[in-house]
């Protein structure tokens, strides 16, 4: 009741006046039976008119003595008084308290007896020694012990209003109007309550709670004011509408995520092997073989990351594998292994909290046809337009999408040659599976070939033959796409399925030459790991030479470790680097082929557009090449497909996560530039946040694919002998064994054998699957009984218009 | 620049903080604009009301085909000639930021596109919808069997108790299953 109360007079405003001559014509006569409970509101309004310090007892007792004694008239006169001094609200909620206890004293006996009977025994009670009259207080104390916890609860609900008051559709006046009050209301009676001991407690909770409202506010404010390139965006938002924003919003949030990662892999690995680790030359991983030292400044070397990129800390090879390092006893080893798994499991963690915040903002999209026309009618406008060219085509494209949707709904029953479209359908699937098995043989073939080349001598292979490989995967990536697009002209779908079927179908040839790529790499994996047990028989049987040479010469068995210059010592193969110079190789040719489609595809062709049209013979603007449209799946894909590869690179090549960073800046202002330059906006607007969750689980299905790679070679492969952190290791996660073994107490090993063991992790599983049955289930339920709400509804507003049809 | 944000003081500034979704750096720059467009003799003076005109010739509401709509809509003008102060421009804006929440949005939206006031959307409110929405040139607008298609679908989607208008209820629970509605329905300065 009481809270209904309060939220009616927090929106009628002007009928405040009223009320209050109501409740005072109603004091005088239930005075006496209220002027017991009103006392400690009184005595605490006089403590904190007076001193501001926590009234000691005894002048408490005082002052409700003094209350109780004295003529009814006194206490009268401080309710008066402080209902003309103190703010409206505070007098409102006495004379509010009034009326319950009004109210209550009803439900019992009659009211004016009762209070006559109260009010004698108090009397008495104080006419009598001083122990009654603790007793007394303990009685009042108990009674405003009541009374102060509602007006905490009353406190509390102020406050919550004053929280959600921006989200109340009201007039900024009204709202003004009833924030200050509920302010006002706040700050008195949190004084009130702060008084009288075990109530410091709660002021300063108070305060302190006021003090995080401030702090978080001027922190979300500084997040906000943090946020690179808001106007730039805007302007593009401005000038294409939101889909084309939509790609450099995607932009800026893997600008993000990389730049997280890149903290990690360099505060965790980077920074401790150079400021802890041995320097450059001091072993044999570390410096460039003799063979190779000449050329190892060369620019073609360098661009090729061969020389002293190679045997630098871009690369797994570079680091030792010490258990501990430096001072401070740093396991580089165990620091790198968990770092590349962190890295995967806080990507993974980022894009599912993102896939379910757009989630949860949008609606699940499973009701996609259901309302349509109301969405188009209702949503289709994008207010962030500012620009008369772009809402020129946006009329015309909402105009299109109306009658287009028109038609569809009348043209559903129409049959076409049915055969026809299923056979050019099949067709067209056919010719795209082609084209997609072609070019994952190319890639294949082009592998192979390039592992001959490796044999052959560097300095005799053209620029061509050494980046075949790139060179194929980008021509590839360049070239099929558009093939896809005219051969799925035969299909004849509408517009949007048939642009998903297009980004599944550049999405599986990406995949396809990923893949293909990879496992021809792997392929040279184990061949290189051939030849390295061969190294590494031939350097032990060295070593075993030398020793065998020096003892029998000095005939000593101290023998010293052989002085050998580190570039001249016998080097495996390393096949971790090689790797990891495959895929950096892979990245920035990819960058390098965007950039420059980018240059000649938009730049130059709306120089050219612009500049020749002059002297052409029909309209170049209007007509046949025209300014091109920003192609947004494509870059969007592009921007996945490169994370992806950066995922599986970066255990590989630690410094590769820094080049993604660097990468994604310059794309950022380059692209920005480029669009506003170069395009024009697209006349089929398609909207852009329907397919923002379809963006976000393809991130999510890359994420997966591109950690297979890594925790496959981590698991099965050996790593190399001679160079990078878990060189000497028979597995790479021996590691963590090994640490579990000795550095941990002896409990922990046994927690993580048991957490290890089969009979646990088969019920875990099934138990996750369960929960996931359960839960969809449970959802189809909630579906079920959404459209059983909603006929009830129909059925509810049909009978009451036939109920008013009969009167 | 600098005797412009002066203007608005601290106090009211985090009451504003406090009052609509937006930050300081958006009141601040609220603040400039609004200023930017008073005519020279009345800088400085507040609760001043620019008139409709003035408003439309913003960048960010000029091709808006709900631009009158919103003016209309925002004024706390007596007349209702869709004048705006600087309270009411700061309401326009916080309804139409990123941080307003589906309610705020869709409320405001169905007074938008209610144009006759009545607290139902009926068939003229949509059709007049339509005609704002496909533009003013001959060759974008529908003829009246279009028209007539469109807005009968329309009614079967939407209106539920099938009295033949839609109410703030059911707009809003067609509006809150949209997954486009929250991000189109924004300005930012």
């Amino acid at each position: 009741n009481r809270k209904a109360k309060v939220k009616r007079k927090a929106k009628r405003v002007s009928d405040d006046d009223d009320e209050e001559e109501e409740e005072e014509d109603e004091k005088p006569s239930k005075r006496r039976g209220q002027r017991r409970r009103t006392k400690p509101q009184d005595s605490d309004e006089d403590d904190e008119g007076d001193k501001k310090s926590v009234a000691s007892k005894a002048s408490k007792v005082s002052g409700k003595k003094g209350a109780k004694t004295s003529r009814k008239e006194e206490s009268e006169e401080e309710d008066e008084e402080d209902e003309r001094v103190s703010k409206k609200k505070r007098g409102k909620a006495a004379s509010k308290k009034e009326k319950e206890e009004q109210n209550n004293d009803k439900k019992g006996k009659a009211s004016g007896k009762d209070g006559d009977n109260k009010d004698k025994k108090k009397k008495k009670n104080a006419n009598s020694s001083s122990s009654s009259s603790e007793n007394d207080d303990d009685d009042e104390d108990s009674l405003s012990e009541g009374e102060i916890a509602a007006l905490m609860e009353q406190v509390e609900e102020k406050k919550k209003l004053i929280s959600t008051i921006r989200s109340k559709p009201w007039r900024m006046k009204k709202r003004l109007l009833v924030l200050k009050e509920a302010q006002q209301f706040v700050e008195k009676f949190e004084g009130a309550l702060g008084k009288g001991k075990g109530r410091r407690l709660y002021a300063f909770k108070v305060m302190m709670t006021k003090k995080l409202i401030k702090f978080n506010r001027d922190f979300e404010n500084f997040k906000t004011a943090c946020i690179p390139w808001e106007r730039k965006i805007k302007e593009v938002e401005s000038h294409f509408g939101s889909s084309v924003a939509s790609y450099f919003l995607f932009l800026r949030w893997m600008y993000g995520l990389n730049l997280i990662l890149f903290g990690f892999m360099f505060g965790l690995v980077v920074l401790p092997e150079v400021l802890m680790g041995l320097p450059y030359g001091s072993i044999p991983r570390k410096t460039v073989p003799r063979d190779e030292q000449d050329t190892a400044m060369d620019y073609s070397v360098l661009s090729d990351f061969g020389g002293y990129c190679k045997y630098s800390v871009l690369f797994y090879g570079f680091y030792n594998s010490d258990r501990t390092i430096g001072v401070l006893k740093f396991r580089l080893p165990l620091s790198y292994l968990l770092t590349s798994v962190g890295i995967f499991g806080y990507s993974l963690l980022v894009v599912i909290r993102t896939m379910a915040r757009n989630a949860n903002e949008g609606g699940d999209g499973g009701d996609e046809g259901e309302f349509n026309f109301s969405w188009k009618m209702f949503t289709s406008w994008d207010y962030l337009i500012g620009n008369p060219e772009t809402a020129d085509n946006k009329y015309a494209s909402i105009t299109t999408s109306f009658k287009e949707s028109i038609v569809d709904e009348q043209e559903n029953q129409k049959d076409e040659n049915i055969h026809l479209r299923r056979f050019l359908r099949i067709s067209a699937n056919v010719l795209i599976l082609c084209c997609l098995g072609g070019s994952g043989y190319l890639i294949y073939f082009v592998v192979k070939r390039s592992q001959d080349f490796a044999k052959m001598d560097p300095k005799k292979l053209t620029w061509l033959q050494n980046n075949e490989v790139e060179f194929v995967m980008s021509l590839l990536g360049l070239v099929c796409p558009p093939l896809f697009e005219t051969i799925a002209e035969l299909e004849d779908y509408h517009p949007r399925i048939a642009l998903k079927w297009q980004l599944g179908r550049i999405f599986a040839l990406f995949l396809g030459n990923l893949y293909t790529f990879l496992f021809a790499l792997f392929d040279e994996v184990t061949a290189k790991l051939e030849t390295e047990k061969s190294i590494k028989n031939a350097t032990e049987w060295a070593l075993s030479e030398y020793y065998a040479n020096y003892t029998s010469f000095y005939n000593t068995t101290d023998v010293p470790p052989p002085n050998v210059n580190p570039a001249d010592v016998i080097r495996g193969p390393c096949w971790e680097s090689a790797v990891g110079r495959e895929f950096v190789k892979l990245i920035v040719s990819d960058v390098q082929v965007t950039y420059l489609t980018i240059l000649i595809g938009d730049f130059a062709r709306a120089v050219i557009v612009r500049f020749l049209n002059y002297c052409w013979c029909w309209d170049l603007e209007a007509g046949f090449p025209s300014y091109g449209e920003f192609d947004i799946s494509g870059n969007v894909l592009g921007l996945i497909f490169n994370q992806g590869m950066i995922w599986m690179g970066a255990f590989y090549a630690p410094g590769l996560v820094g080049m993604n960073v660097l990468r994604l800046l310059s794309s950022m202002y380059y692209q920005c530039w480029a669009v506003m330059a170069c395009n024009v906006p697209h006349e089929r607007v398609f909207k852009a946040s329907r397919s923002n969750n379809f963006y976000m689980g393809l991130l999510l299905l890359i994420l997966f694919l591109s950690m297979l790679p890594v925790v496959y070679s981590m698991m099965t492969l050996s790593p190399s002998f001679d160079c990078g952190p878990f060189s000497g290791q028979e597995k790479m996660y021996d590691v963590v064994i090994e640490t579990i073994d000795q550095d941990l107490p002896a409990f922990m090993g046994t927690i993580f054998s048991y957490a290890s063991n089969p009979g646990l992790i088969m019920p875990a599983i099934l138990l996750m699957m369960l929960a996931i049955y359960y839960l969809n289930t449970v959802s189809k339920g909630y579906q079920q009984a959404n459209t059983d709400l909603k006929k009830k509804m129909q059925l509810v507003s049909m009978s009451s218009i036939l109920l008013l049809s009969f009167f | 620049m600098g005797s412009t944000s002066s203007q608005l003081d601290k106090d009211a500034l985090s009451e504003y903080q406090e009052l609509t979704f937006l930050t300081k750096q958006e009141i601040i720059l609220a603040h400039e604009r609004f200023s930017a467009m008073l005519p020279q003799e009345y800088k400085g003076a507040t609760n001043i009301r620019l008139p409709m005109e003035k408003i439309l010739e913003m960048p960010e509401l000029k091709s808006n085909p709900f631009n009158k709509r919103i003016c209309h809509v925002f004024s706390t003008s007596q007349p209702n000639d869709g004048s705006l102060t600087f309270e009411d421009f700061l309401d326009l804006l916080s309804a139409f930021s990123e941080a307003a929440t589906m309610e705020i949005k869709s409320h405001y939206a169905f007074r938008i596109f209610d144009s006759d006031n009545d607290g139902t959307l009926g068939r003229e409110d949509l059709e007049k919808m339509v005609t704002l929405l496909t533009g003013d040139s001959k060759d974008t607008s529908l003829n009246g069997e279009e028209m007539g298609q469109l807005i009968n679908n329309i009614l079967e989607e939407s209106d539920i108790d099938k009295d033949g208008t839609v109410n703030l209820s059911e707009f809003q629970h067609v509006i809150s299953r949209s997954p486009d509605f929250v991000s189109s329905f924004k300005i930012v300065l």
